[in-house]
């Protein structure tokens, strides 16, 4: 009962990881899942207001509901082209 | 031509939506587009620049989440396709590490006017900017930064 969290570019520095799994029991919601890993890493407190989300690769919103099985992705704004 | 990821999306004919490692051959991408039927072909070629912020840029890095990258410049090209009357539309994104000079990405659009090749290209590229999981990373002198949001 896991959700599968990925970090990019700037946020996959802050936590030293690109991927990793919270237990689905313990959140709820997209927030939940980013207080979460606030709580290990202070320094994403900063890219709370700036951060985009994606769950299973399509835009999420903060207060998206999370469920066992899904793949959350947290980073910056994107810089691509 | 480019080595292709697996997340490679293979259309009827073209693969016209990759994102590869090796550098981009815009001529070859051109050439598998260009029908008899196409009276303009409009092409967009990103290239590393030597100079951000005031300093001088190395190389650059590029990283991707690459399923959705790839979900997301499909579906940009899909409603490029819907939205302007053009015939085809490729996009090629590069990831790693690129030098100056280098291509990092290609988007070349095939219609028979030129008014909808461009105004599609254009549409392209500025929405990739704003959508599509790819970040940049400028490597200076004296350090790297990661380049976040609009540019």
């Amino acid at each position: 009962m896991s959700i599968r969290v990925l970090f990019f570019a700037s946020l996959a520095d802050i936590t030293g990881m690109r991927e990793t799994t919270v237990d689905a029991a313990s959140v709820t919601d997209v927030n939940s899942v980013f207080n979460h890993f606030v709580q290990t890493f202070p320094a994403m407190e900063k890219h709370r207001s700036s951060i985009m989300l994606a769950l299973n690769t399509e835009f999420a919103r903060p207060g998206s509901p999370v469920k066992d099985g899904d793949e959350l992705a947290f980073f910056p704004p994107v810089s691509g082209g | 031509m480019a080595t292709n990821l697996p997340f490679s999306h293979q259309s009827a004919e073209v693969r016209v939506f990759r994102l590869v490692r090796d550098p981009i051959d815009i001529q070859s991408v051109v050439a598998t587009l260009q029908k008899p039927e196409d009276g303009a072909v409009v092409v967009f070629d990103g290239v590393v620049r030597n100079n951000a912020r005031g300093k001088t840029v190395k190389f650059l890095e590029y990283d991707s989440y690459e399923a959705m990258a790839l979900k997301k410049i499909e579906e940009i090209g899909s409603r490029a396709k819907s939205e302007y009357d053009i015939r085809e539309i490729v996009i090629v994104h590069r990831l790693g590490r690129m030098d100056v000079g280098e291509c990092s990405i290609v988007i070349a659009v095939a219609s028979a006017h030129r008014g909808a090749a461009f105004d599609a290209c254009r549409f392209a590229i500025d929405t990739i900017k704003q959508i599509v999981p790819i970040w940049k990373k400028e490597f200076y002198e004296d350090g790297e930064v990661w380049i976040e949001g609009g540019h």
